[in-house]
């Protein structure tokens, strides 16, 4: 159990933080990581070698997953609306704020797969074995859905984008 | 020197600082001559940055109390320790009260045994998944030997089931002892080592069908059902919601047909 709680306790900000960015919402992110730490304590000693930073974002990735199937089945829009947008950026120093908002719209707008490569790998670091490990995918689609998904972010953010060229094309 | 072309792939590699420092600095070469390619992994990594940015602020924030871990360790030491003394419990009542055992299978039979199958595939699921070091008795490795052993054993052709389609592999299985005689027992695990059992043993009514029936034993919990006097239960630590298509895909393969 000591060795439980030196190698999960530094993890849970980062798997807040990815709960986060799935869900939006924060009491439903936090719930999600309570149930994903209850299921990392109760399943412990029967995690495979490898990567406990890995093995705990699947197990909160999987609860995510159902939940979001959960809500769709039952015809519940996850919210999507600006106070989660305002809470989740209100930390951040005044200049960086509005990048930071408009990136949050940007990244909702994404097919959820892309985005949860995306946050994976260039959030939390994980490699592209693990991530793969973590959404039960190959590697190579992995790698496929993560320049999608850069791809598209990057065409939304220069349509907005202050003093950039797109700003011509915006009048027609 | 055998230069492997530059891939899509190695771009995000470089952008997530993913590669090794040789074929790094391979990548930032083709870079230098580039420049148009180079632009766009630079506007990738402006953009890591931003999203790192946009998210970082979470991380800093103070843990809320009921996510804190030690806390959590703390009440789930304490509730399987009570499922353990309920086990325990019933145990000395059967022992105690030979006069309460027999009452009680005759109200279960009563109530075709499917709550009878379902108690003890609980206990198998609470013995044997936890063990590290034995779980099973014969390895998914020899399932044919499996198979012989315990139809002989039950007097009638059991078939293993194959939970490879919902992520589950076959770890083996064993004989276990029942108040209705032998039980076939086979335990599966996935990726994550959440591990099932299925028990299935003949029915005292040899021609019994039932529907499914959910069903939940201390933290315990699944589905229970009879096809042509086989009784058959799945168990594990998980939702009903997800060991419901695996118990429907169970019945399929092992419906007499």
């Amino acid at each position: 159990m000591k060795d439980m709680l030196v190698q999960v306790e530094p993890l849970i900000p980062a798997l807040r933080r990815y709960a986060r960015a799935l869900l939006r919402d924060r009491a439903a992110a936090d719930d999600l990581v309570q149930d994903c730490l209850e299921r990392a304590v109760s399943h412990w000693h029967q995690r495979r070698d490898g990567s406990v930073r890995a093995w705990l974002f699947s197990i909160l990735h999987n609860l995510a997953v159902t939940q979001f199937r959960q809500a769709t089945a039952r015809g519940r829009h996850m919210p999507i609306d600006d106070a989660g947008e305002r809470e989740l950026v209100s930390a951040a120093a005044q200049e960086h704020r509005l990048i930071y908002q408009d990136v949050l719209k940007k990244i909702t707008r994404l097919p959820e797969e892309q985005r949860a490569v995306l946050l994976l790998v260039a959030v939390e670091d994980l490699s592209y074995a693990d991530a793969a490990g973590v959404l039960k995918i190959p590697v190579g689609t992995v790698m496929s859905r993560l320049s999608r998904a850069r791809e598209r972010l990057l065409q939304e953010m220069e349509g907005v984008a202050p003093g950039n060229v797109v700003a011509l094309r915006g009048v027609k | 020197m055998n230069r492997r072309p530059i891939t899509e792939d190695d771009l995000h590699a470089y952008v997530d600082q993913a590669l090794e420092p040789e074929r790094r600095a391979e990548v930032a070469s083709y870079l230098d001559d580039h420049q148009d390619v180079a632009a766009r992994v630079a506007a990738f990594a402006t953009q890591r940055e931003q999203l790192r940015g946009t998210f970082a602020s979470i991380a800093d924030e103070p843990l809320p109390a009921e996510l804190n871990l030690s806390h959590i360790i703390e009440s789930r030491r304490r509730s399987p320790m009570r499922a353990w003394w309920a086990i325990a419990a019933m145990l000395l009542l059967g022992i105690g009260g030979l006069g309460g055992w027999t009452m009680r299978s005759v109200l279960q039979e009563g109530s075709s045994g499917l709550s009878a199958l379902a108690q003890e595939a609980a206990y198998s699921y609470g013995v044997y998944a936890p063990d590290r070091v034995r779980p099973v008795e014969i390895r998914a490795s020899e399932s044919a030997e499996l198979t012989r052993w315990v139809s002989n054993r039950l007097k009638q052709p059991v078939k293993v089931p194959d939970l490879s389609v919902s992520g589950y592999r076959l770890m083996g299985g064993r004989l276990v002892a029942t108040s209705h005689g032998p039980a076939a027992m086979f335990m599966y695990d996935d990726d994550h080592g959440d591990r099932l059992v299925v028990l299935t043993r003949p029915m005292s009514n040899r021609n019994l069908d039932t529907p499914m029936m959910p069903q939940s034993t201390g933290d315990v919990a699944g589905f229970v059902w009879a096809d042509g006097g086989m009784g058959y239960t799945l168990v594990g630590q998980l939702p009903g919601d997800t060991l419901k298509p695996i118990a429907n895909e169970i019945r399929k393969q092992t419906r007499p047909i």
